[in-house]
């Protein structure tokens, strides 16, 4: 069970947007932006308040990559495998990082929710491939040591 | 208004809402799979592409016709670019053919099959999907699924539901329910009509026939059949009758040959049905209360009220539905040691709805805690059961139903189309059963051809405000002016399914056709050449209430529980 505040959270965005099926996305987003990641229970919850079948909220989250079911770490990393940071290598990044956190293909968080391993088709930065990006900000010319390097250093400042 | 060039004859056009339908009215039947005309325009399967005289080709599923338009719907590279969709198609497509229970009234397999395609190039790397089974009615099985969204929109637009939804993206795109939960857990109501509309195997019948075949082969078993009104005139498509023809004579003999101990007429408890709804009407009339009464015979919309509109789950009527009011009557006889002579008695109702299956397990509807319906299946299943048995249905003679339960009046006939019920109320509020009199009655507006008819009638000082609404999305519009006060009734029929029984979600479909007027018109004319068409008049009916319902009327034919719906 989700705690009371995260409902409050909603009605606060359903308030801004609107009680109308159009303001789905915009719900979802802002929910996502607060909690960083979207619980299945509040999408069920907008859903009925604007007047979307389940189903078809569900649909819309699964549609796009960029909303999540399960909570994000405090660290969300996203490595670029688009065309220039794969010819860069970058997939070297990714596996030193899955090494590094203990995360593979189907797990993505690590156990003390610190961090967060995707991989992403291009950040828009090709001229600095391969580059990566924490919490909206990017890294630029990663290597898989200098990687490894930077998620120790934040795992340092945290503890 | 206007003329198109198509395949180089010249063809006139009206209204017609885009170049598919001037191309189909002209006789040509191009292929597609996600188009349904009573649904909104998808244009997802490319498979109605045409080209126009300069070679540009687009999809006239979406194109609107437009006067001195040339096109050709069948060159070469139309066929080839058919002909690679279908394969495309074929190579994501669990291709268990001999195995499906859709084989042979597949519209992919028909396709294929037509457009002579002997080899897929292509091979399947989609993820295997576990089958849907958690549901009594359908069976969903998303390793046939292509993709065309019809049983998404049937569910929205048609029912008004949205269960089912596509989900996820690209090659990983599957049509699914909220967070992927089993159907039988979602606000699903078992009306079947994303069965109707699926082309492929990907959503079935949830088959009870090997039930009923076991039963069949014990001898210490009686079985004892019930037969819908909405049956008769559809179980003879299959064997290429005309659609809509009355074929009840048929169904009892085949029935009786396949092993049927007793086959009944659920007419007769539509009739008993009607006895104690019309009743029902007029109580609540004097008394002012829990107006407007809703119908109760149709389990998808009880299970929809219940689920949406719990505000109105008062006005929903008591009374149990054909199917249970007859269960209830023929247990109750079999109780008596004289009747059952030491044998078990299995009730087998035959259906052209996918929800009865569910119905039938509503605790509600049992009587001193036993289940009194035991198998539900549906007409389609039935009809398999008559192939399996090696019989064709033309050649058989018609037989009667047996006695005592086997005779209904044409008002318990019409039950199965929309305003039928209603029909049968205002025959059983009528004061003699003169020709004209009937007449007016089916001319009040209950006849109708529309989705929500509303109408009103004198009965006695007052006036009565009726409405009929088939198919649970326009149901829903009703039940939502209702609820914003827009409107007021004293009585409302709801059949789930557009059109009413004839169209449930377990009838047969038959490819490219929408036999919907044709089985209306066929229980209209069943009715027409019934003499006794007022329940009341039901010697049978009479028989009952003077014999086994004389003290037992509430307990046999309502429902005792109105909580529970699943």
């Amino acid at each position: 069970m989700l705690e009371q505040s995260c409902y409050d959270l909603a009605d606060r965005c359903i308030a801004k947007h609107g009680a109308k099926p159009s303001s789905l996305i915009p719900v979802m987003e802002d929910i996502q932006d607060e909690l960083r990641y979207l619980p299945g229970e509040l999408l069920s919850y907008v859903a009925e308040k604007i007047g979307v079948s389940e189903a078809e909220a569900y649909g819309v989250a699964t549609f796009y990559e960029n909303f999540s079911f399960e909570p994000k770490g405090k660290f969300e990393i996203k490595c670029c495998d688009g065309t220039a940071c794969h010819v860069k290598k970058g997939i070297a990044v990714i596996e030193a990082l899955q090494k590094e956190l203990g995360l593979g293909k189907d797990k993505h968080t690590t156990d003390d929710m610190l961090f967060t391993l995707e991989t992403v088709s291009c950040l828009g930065a090709c001229g600095l491939a391969p580059t990566m990006m924490v919490n909206g900000k990017v890294h630029p010319r990663m290597t898989p040591d200098s990687a490894v390097a930077l998620v120790r250093e934040l795992r340092g400042e945290e503890s | 208004m206007g003329v198109m060039t198509i395949n180089g004859r010249r063809v006139a056009f009206t209204d017609e809402k885009n170049v598919l339908s001037v191309i189909r009215k002209a006789g040509i039947n191009i292929p597609t799979l996600c188009y349904l005309s009573e649904m909104s325009t998808f244009g997802a399967c490319r498979l109605c592409m045409v080209e126009d005289e300069r070679g540009k080709m687009f999809a006239s599923c979406s194109e609107v016709p437009r006067d001195g338009m040339t096109i050709y719907t069948n060159t070469v590279r139309l066929q080839k670019y058919r002909k690679m969709i279908i394969q495309l198609l074929l190579g994501s497509h669990n291709r268990d053919c001999t195995t499906c229970a859709q084989s042979g009234d597949c519209r992919l397999q028909d396709l294929a099959h037509k457009m002579n395609i002997t080899s897929v190039p292509y091979h399947d790397t989609r993820d295997v999907h576990p089958i849907d089974t958690s549901s009594p009615s359908i069976v969903r099985n998303m390793n046939k699924c292509i993709l065309c969204g019809d049983c998404v929109r049937a569910c929205s637009e048609l029912q008004g539901l949205g269960v089912l939804e596509f989900t996820r993206r690209g090659a990983d795109a599957l049509v699914s329910t909220a967070f992927d939960r089993p159907i039988a857990q979602t606000s699903c109501v078992n009306c079947g009509q994303c069965r109707v509309y699926c082309p492929t195997g990907a959503i079935t019948i949830h088959s009870n026939v090997d039930e009923v075949w076991e039963a069949i082969g014990d001898p210490t078993v009686r079985v004892v059949a019930e037969i819908a009104p909405a049956v008769r005139v559809a179980v003879g498509d299959a064997f290429g009758m005309k659609d809509g023809a009355g074929v009840m004579g048929m169904i009892v003999n085949a029935m009786h040959r396949m092993g049927f101990d007793e086959v009944y007429d659920v007419t007769l408890s539509a009739d008993l049905t009607i006895m104690e709804e019309a009743q029902e009407f007029l109580e609540r009339l004097s008394e002012n209360r829990n107006l407007p009464l809703m119908t109760s015979c149709c389990p998808a919309w009880v299970k929809f009220c219940h689920d949406q509109y719990p505000e109105f789950e008062q006005n929903v009527s008591t009374c149990r539905s054909p199917q249970g009011m007859m269960s209830a009557v023929l247990k109750e006889y079999y109780r008596d040691p004289e009747n059952s002579q030491g044998k078990k008695t299995v009730v087998v109702s035959v259906m052209p709805c996918t929800a009865k299956k569910m119905e039938i397990r509503w605790k509600r509807n049992y009587t001193r805690g036993q289940q009194d319906t035991d198998i539900a299946i549906t007409s389609t299943e039935l009809i398999n059961m008559i192939r399996d048995f090696g019989l064709e249905l033309g050649d058989l003679d018609p037989e009667a139903c047996d006695m005592p339960f086997g005779l209904g009046s044409g008002g318990g006939v019409i039950f199965g189309t929309s305003g039928g019920v209603t029909e049968a109320v205002l025959r059983r509020l009528a004061p003699n059963h003169s020709k004209q009199l009937m007449d007016n009655i089916a001319d009040c507006g209950v006849r109708e051809k529309k989705w929500i008819r509303e109408f009103t009638v004198s009965y006695k000082d007052r006036d009565l405000r009726i409405c009929v609404v088939s198919g649970l999305g326009n149901a829903r519009v009703v039940l939502d002016r209702l609820k914003a006060g827009e409107v007021q009734y004293d009585l409302i029929e709801v059949m789930a399914c557009r059109g009413g029984c004839v169209m449930g979600g377990g009838q047969p479909v038959i490819l490219g056709r929408t036999p919907r007027d044709a089985r209306t018109a066929g229980l209209y004319r069943i009715d027409n050449n019934e003499s006794v068409r007022k329940c009341d008049e039901n010697p049978l009916v009479q028989n009952l209430y003077k014999g086994m319902l004389k003290d037992k009327a509430h307990e046999l034919l309502h429902v005792h529980a109105a909580d529970e719906t699943r």
